[in-house]
């Protein structure tokens, strides 16, 4: 009864927009997809929409071949990241069109409309024209249409990319209650995005996808704690992880003339070189820190981001205040080393601060 | 500074409107003048000036057994022949640029963009290159000299003015509002025809303004197509032309020659002018 994907493959123009995606994807929980801009999100949701065939590989799904079906037959739902409303219609009319279009009757679509338009907050926009509305009105109607037509299969494809930041935060967390009350446990909720914190905050399971390669499946929390390389660590995070190449030798760990007191979770490490991971918000600025030249600051809402140099490493330092800084100021910055991450350096992970590398 | 632009900017609009207005103003007098009204000093103001005398305008409902020249069934066979090709026209073109538009075609080395350039293709060569082919192909079929004949040869004239406008259109529609339309459960026909053309009103009421406008306006293939059966406006209105120049008929048949085109122009500027049509789709 679940949606099962077998080694989907799509690469039109020589370049893999899918490579060999496999999921099995259970009713009522919700999946995200996290990757970054042309990493294959659209192309999977389309894929299962059935507006694309794959090369190769195949969807079931309630024990039926879904290659055989149409997309006007699947009984799926979309939502795109750029607001997709039928402009000639009003609000009520754009939500009812599908479930027009399955032809029910006028006292059951007056119902599930007013249901759908009650579940996103816009009661009484019925006979709104959809030019009238702004960008995340209209976004929360293309949300309700979806919603409406109580699909077995919900497809949000970067629903909020397009919006504004209060706006963002807003239906981001309206979405979560959305998603908590608003969905039958018949319907399998697929959520992409290139953003970690909604991935994190809509706490699903995730799949990291990258160049149309799934690099990662769990549990969000698994993936934040333990991205299993260097690609996952870097998509999965925001900003990217800070990937720092040094040495380990007997108690420290040294680069660019630093040296670190080897935390306990690092102690069983063979003596070489490897690639250190730490996360920007385990950087502090600390009188007693090592010197590192400041290339750029950037003020984000409440935050500073601190783009660092020391030699030929580079790092970014995340300040939990808004703070003004000077290019090519001098800064003394400390890092958390129970936090650190350890990659091979071929990518792979082999310790974290949560999953202690044994022998 | 403000009242000088002001002043300049008026002072333009008025000139331009005399420019545009004055032609008309000259026919419309000059449509109701007699022969020695036009042909001695001159004048611009009826009784004061001149006698007005609906004369020229009986010349064109008179049958020519009575001194008239009848462009009443022209006109009507233009009507025709223009509504029914531009209708045809836009039908068929609206089809094809969807397809052109929405799928890929492959033949051999042609790909879409190549059987675009095809339609246009056809506006590229002038006329005078496709007469002799359309007029050994009419005269083959049985066509020449009538009204369906005319009403082929504008088809092949007109469709080629509806692909290129409605591709255009088209392509600036974004897919993924068919792409909503087919998981809303549409096959790929009602797609088109419940959401697609719905939004696309103004780019259909463009395609046919123009349309109407070339077919209507038309002289040439109606000249050589045409002989003694089926006669079009423009033909019968330059026929009007002898040794004494009739200034009054042929100011009067050239107003309602250009009567639809003022009306056409006028209910596409109502539409237009809603403004809610071109930026309909974000």
């Amino acid at each position: 009864m679940n949606l099962v994907a077998k080694h989907l493959t799509y690469k039109p123009d020589n370049q893999y927009h899918l490579n060999d995606v496999s999921f099995n994807f259970e009713k009522g929980r919700l999946y995200t997809i996290l990757g970054r801009t042309l990493s294959g999100k659209t192309t999977l949701l389309k894929t299962i929409a059935g507006l694309l065939n794959p090369d190769s590989g195949n969807i079931n799904f309630e024990d039926k071949n879904f290659s055989k079906v149409p997309v006007w037959e699947r009984n799926v739902a979309m939502v795109y990241q750029q607001f997709i409303n039928y402009p000639h219609l009003s609000v009520y009319e754009n939500i009812s069109f599908p479930l027009k279009q399955r032809k029910l009757n006028e006292e059951n679509i007056k119902k599930n409309v007013d249901d759908a338009l009650k579940t996103v907050g816009l009661q009484g926009f019925e006979n709104r024209k959809i030019q009238e509305l702004s960008g995340g009105q209209q976004q929360r109607v293309a949300l309700a249409r979806s919603l409406a037509k109580k699909a077995k299969i919900l497809l949000l494809d970067e629903p909020l990319v397009n919006l504004d930041y209060k706006l963002r935060e807003q239906l981001r967390e309206e979405f979560k209650t959305i998603f908590n009350e608003g969905l039958a446990n018949e319907t399998i909720l697929i959520y992409s995005t290139t953003d970690p914190q909604e991935v994190m905050e809509l706490n699903g399971e995730v799949i990291v996808l990258d160049e149309g390669k799934v690099l990662q499946t769990g549990p969000a929390k698994d993936i934040f704690e333990n991205p299993i390389n260097l690609k996952v660590a870097e998509i999965s995070n925001d900003p990217p992880m800070n990937i720092i190449n040094g040495l380990k030798i007997d108690g420290k760990i040294t680069f660019e003339n630093i040296n670190i007191k080897l935390p306990k979770h690092l102690s069983q490490l063979d003596n070489k070189n490897y690639n250190f991971g730490i996360r920007s918000s385990e950087i502090k600025l600390s009188d007693s820190g090592e010197e590192f030249e400041i290339e750029l600051a950037e003020i984000s809402g409440s935050e500073t981001l601190l783009h660092l140099k020391r030699g030929s490493t580079k790092v970014i330092a995340l300040i939990e205040e808004v703070m003004n800084f000077k290019i090519h100021e001098k800064v003394k910055v400390v890092f958390n080393s129970d936090k650190f991450y350890v990659f091979e350096e071929d990518g792979k992970l082999i310790s974290s601060p949560y999953r202690i590398k044994n022998g | 500074m403000e009242k000088l632009y002001k002043f300049l900017k008026y002072t333009f609009i008025i000139l331009w409107t005399v420019f545009i207005v004055a032609p008309f103003l000259w026919a419309i007098s000059t449509s109701f003048k007699d022969f020695q009204s036009v042909n001695s000093k001159v004048t611009y103001i009826p009784w004061l000036d001149f006698e007005p005398t609906l004369e020229g305008w009986r010349v064109l409902i008179k049958s020519p057994a009575r001194g008239g020249v009848d462009i009443v069934e022209p006109y009507f066979n233009s009507l025709f022949v223009t509504c029914t090709a531009s209708l045809i026209s836009i039908v068929l073109g609206t089809l094809a640029a969807y397809a052109l538009s929405r799928f890929t075609f492959k033949a051999g080395f042609v790909r879409n963009n190549d059987i675009t350039f095809f339609f246009i293709s056809q506006r590229i060569m002038p006329p005078i290159v496709l007469s002799i082919p359309f007029f050994i192909f009419l005269s083959t079929i049985g066509l020449l000299d009538s009204l369906i004949g005319l009403v082929v040869v504008y088809i092949v004239l007109l469709m080629p003015i509806a692909v290129w406008i409605m591709v255009d259109f088209f392509n600036r529609v974004p897919k993924e509002l068919d792409e909503t339309a087919l998981i809303d459960g549409c096959n790929p026909y009602q797609a088109f025809y419940k959401v697609v053309l719905p939004n696309s009103i103004p780019g259909l009421i463009v395609a046919g303004m123009f349309c109407i406008i070339f077919g209507w306006i038309d002289f040439f293939f109606a000249f050589i197509l045409t002989f003694t059966e089926v006669q079009l406006l423009p033909v019968k209105v330059v026929a009007l032309n002898s040794s004494i120049t009739p200034w009054w008929s042929l100011s009067a048949s050239a107003l309602i020659s250009v009567a639809p085109l003022i009306i056409v122009a006028f209910v596409v500027e109502r539409y237009l002018s809603k403004g809610n049509l071109s930026g309909a789709l974000k």
